[in-house]
């Protein structure tokens, strides 16, 4: 069963990409459409049937090569279940979306081209790509499917490859995971080298011993647990558009918009943090490398909120959205509450997707016009789309009832869960005041879309807003079935991803046991509140889907942090919202007024922190000259210049020496030979000839 | 009494003056043939006179070989050598230089 769900989106791609001319357009909108469908009814079968423990299922032998020993097999525990839901449900959905949304489109010709398989074959492949990731049992298949997802998001970002923003888009996109990926195969490297194996297995079974090894690298040693943490970390900032290496994600929106959900909202991005995740137990044994984590996660989550707050392309705000998102889950993996970490990133596909293809509808219903300032009053001509973005913009603020924990939109849930995980991790800190201010921020950043979009006077072209029409059915039921999801995902899996200690490790394949009187005594010195502690994890590396060290006990303690951190996220939304609705709907003249006053951090904000112009400074130019350079100096000059100074100057003089030794008179040659035979003769004589 | 010795230095004068004959020449194409000819001959009469003193007769059967094919060559030689006075109007070896690089 897991065989088929891994290998039926790879069947439709193929079939729909090589074949569609003997099955026709439609027949491949449906057959990948249909294969994903059979994927997710298979995949939830194995969610709610899983019991916790890891099952092994051998596909193939792969790579055998000296000691590298590399099997392709399905590694199927929690972690797997739960992305292999998340995956297949949002791609399904997503599939059955850009039926309706590519069904006409003005960057191709309808007539004479066809790009529906094209497309289908893509995201069924990059479906495939991820489930090769996600279900990976070692570190290579791992980074097969990693480039797999990453080679699908360049070729769907550039999927409109007449626009050259697209093309730049994409090669963009592929560049900056470049620099991701290295940092991650000099992790894998570095694990080979030292533990002589890339099985999850083997690796998580050295993981005590990595963190009392010593590593030299660049120069310098370093603890091998960090350093391999580190550059892991590196590679999921990459995929996961983490701050520096963030600039790709929002120029990623180039691709159609269900492109955006699938694959830069809620499956790839969030490659990163699964990453994290499922390399727990040697992030576990890792702390410096865990505080590098939560302090870039905290620092995206932040630095993308703020961005998001003036952005006016309607794609662009739900990127950095996306952005600051990612930076909270990497908070909560950091503070080594990997379950957390997990729950947002479910709840956040769900929520975040529907945004993605809520923000698509009204793009596709607007004769794609993505400009918000270009929107307005949209509620009554698109009621079904507002009723579904309300619904995101819900989840992703975060609303709930306070202090309930759980009874609340999916974002309510998990989002106070990572708020209060940080206050706990560490200790009411830097990424805790981060993340509620960017929970202030994404409460603005979102009622400001809705508002923008959906209230106020129609703005912009007349005639687009005359001509704006609700989405057909085929794109309002995935918005349905996800604003399910962002509805109840929260509320319903609160207790297995942020309950009691025992229920957490249950849930992942743990065993859980009792505290040492030293650990009880410690936590209760720390936060008097948190002093019953009843459960750790008694698992070892490696034996469950995530790994909690045994003194790690920030998820009992996150239960009880003081009740105006629990309250905070809730405060902040409060502030978010009402500030967004002074801006926007009782008095529609200040944001203008506060960017007039404000104009050197308007600008600053609106230019994205100016990244993109100080790594043109700093990084493209320089490249650029150093290729200019080696093109004219390096291959005109010195490689172009050998070979035609050879060909043209110092082999036509020694041809015109040769020539003018060709005097065409006989008696010149048979001299030649005479003084030839007698030189030969001479050195025959003198050396003693044949002897 | 005339020994080996005196057949051997006549062959060498006749090599010497063959060659210096194809060195020297300038005017007719003519004499190059002529002196190759002088040089083959001069061979043949190293072999006669090897022959005699060996005592043995294949070196004087060669010679007859070797004076029908130097015929024939010599026959096909002229005949170039009337072809190409037909194109060119001269037999100067002054002018024949179409090898010239």
């Amino acid at each position: 069963m897991e065989t088929i769900i891994l290998f039926a989106p790879l069947v439709g791609a193929i079939i729909a990409g090589f074949g569609w001319r003997i099955i026709g357009d439609a027949g491949a909108q449906w057959l990948t459409t249909g294969l994903l469908f059979l994927s997710c009814a298979l995949s939830w079968v194995v969610f709610l049937g899983h019991d916790g423990q890891t099952h092994f299922i051998h596909v193939l032998d792969w790579v055998q090569s000296g000691t590298l020993n590399t099997a392709w097999a399905i590694r199927l525990d929690r972690l797997t279940a739960i992305m292999l839901i998340v995956v297949t449900t949002v791609s399904a959905l997503v599939h059955l979306y850009s039926m309706g949304y590519m069904a006409h489109d003005e960057n191709f010709d309808d007539k004479t081209e066809s790009y529906r398989p094209r497309f289908f074959a893509y995201l069924s492949f990059f479906t495939f790509a991820m489930l090769m990731l996600v279900t990976a049992d070692n570190l290579a298949q791992m980074f097969f499917g990693w480039e797999g997802v990453g080679l699908a998001s360049y070729l769907l970002i550039g999927f409109y490859y007449r626009k050259s923003s697209a093309n730049a888009a994409a090669i963009k996109a592929f560049v900056v995971n470049r620099v991701g990926d290295f940092g991650f195969a000099l992790g894998i490297m570095a694990l080979f080298f030292l533990t002589d194996s890339i099985r999850f297995d083997d690796i998580f079974a050295a993981a005590p011993e990595l963190a009392e090894t010593q590593l030299t690298f660049l120069w310098t040693d370093w603890n091998a647990a960090n350093l391999i943490a580190f550059l892991l970390f590196v590679g999921a900032m990459g995929k996961s558009a983490q701050l520096f290496l963030h600039t790709w994600l929002p120029d990623a929106m180039e691709g159609p918009t269900p492109v955006s959900a699938l694959i830069h909202a809620a499956t790839m991005v969030t490659a990163g943090v699964f990453l994290v995740c499922r390399m727990s137990p040697v992030f576990e044994y890792a702390p410096e490398a865990l505080a590098v984590v939560t302090f870039i996660g905290a620092s995206t989550a932040f630095f993308a909120a703020t961005v998001g707050l003036v952005q006016n392309d309607i794609k662009r705000v739900i990127a950095y959205s996306t952005c600051s998102q990612l930076g909270y889950m990497f908070v909560a993996a950091g503070v080594g509450v990997y379950s957390v970490a997990m729950f947002h990133l479910l709840t956040h596909a769900f929520f975040k997707a529907m945004l993605f293809l809520g923000a698509g509808s009204v793009i596709h219903g607007m004769h794609h016009e993505q400009d918000m300032r270009h929107y307005g009053g949209l509620r009554h001509k698109m009621p079904y789309t507002f009723l579904a973005m309300l619904i995101g913009t819900l989840a992703i603020t975060g609303v709930g009832i306070p202090l309930t924990g759980w009874i609340g939109f999916a974002g309510f849930a998990s989002k106070d869960a990572v708020i209060e995980s940080a206050y706990a991790g560490t200790a009411g800190g830097f990424a805790f005041w981060m993340l509620v201010i960017a929970a202030l921020f994404t409460s603005f950043y979102s009622w400001r879309l809705m508002f923008m979009t959906f209230w106020g006077d129609a703005r912009g072209d007349k005639h687009t807003h005359e001509h704006a029409h609700e989405s057909p059915k085929v794109m309002l039921v995935p918005l349905g079935v996800l604003a399910v999801g962002a509805i109840f995902a929260g509320a319903i899996w609160y207790g297995s991803f942020f309950g009691k200690t025992n229920e957490v490790v249950k849930f992942f394949g743990g065993k859980y046991g009792e505290p040492t009187q030293e650990l009880v005594e410690a936590v209760a010195e720390r936060s008097p509140k948190a002093s019953e502690l009843h459960y750790v994890m008694e698992s070892g590396p490696g034996e469950a889907a995530i790994f909690i060290a045994p003194d790690n006990t920030v998820l009992h303690e996150a239960h009880y942090v003081p009740t105006w951190v629990k309250l905070s996220p809730f405060i902040a939304m409060l502030i978010g919202l009402i500030t967004a609705l002074w801006f926007y709907i009782w008095d529609p003249s200040m944001p203008r007024k506060l960017a007039e006053n404000q104009r050197p951090l308007y600008l600053f904000l609106l230019n994205k922190w100016y990244f993109d112009e100080i790594y043109d400074a700093i990084l493209v130019r320089p490249a650029k000259a150093l290729g200019r350079a080696l093109w004219r100096r390096g291959d005109g000059g010195v490689i172009d210049g050998f070979l035609n100074g050879v060909a043209m100057g110092i082999i036509p003089f020694f041809t015109r020496l040769a020539g003018r030794a060709q005097s065409g008179y006989i008696f010149t040659y048979a001299f030649a030979m005479v003084i030839g035979i007698a030189v030969l003769i001479t050195w025959l004589t003198i050396s003693g000839g044949g002897q | 009494m005339i020994g080996l010795e005196h057949y051997l230095t006549v062959a060498a004068a006749l090599f010497v003056i063959g060659i210096f004959g194809l060195f020297l020449n300038r005017k007719n194409v003519i004499i190059l043939l002529m002196s190759i000819e002088l040089m083959l001959l001069s061979v043949n009469i190293n072999l006669v006179a090897f022959s005699s003193h060996a005592g043995d007769l294949v070196g004087q059967v060669f010679t007859l070989f070797v004076l029908t094919v130097a015929a024939a060559e010599a026959a096909i030689g002229l005949a170039i050598l009337v072809c190409f006075f037909r194109n060119r109007g001269t037999i100067a070896v002054e002018d024949v230089n179409v090898m010239k690089g």
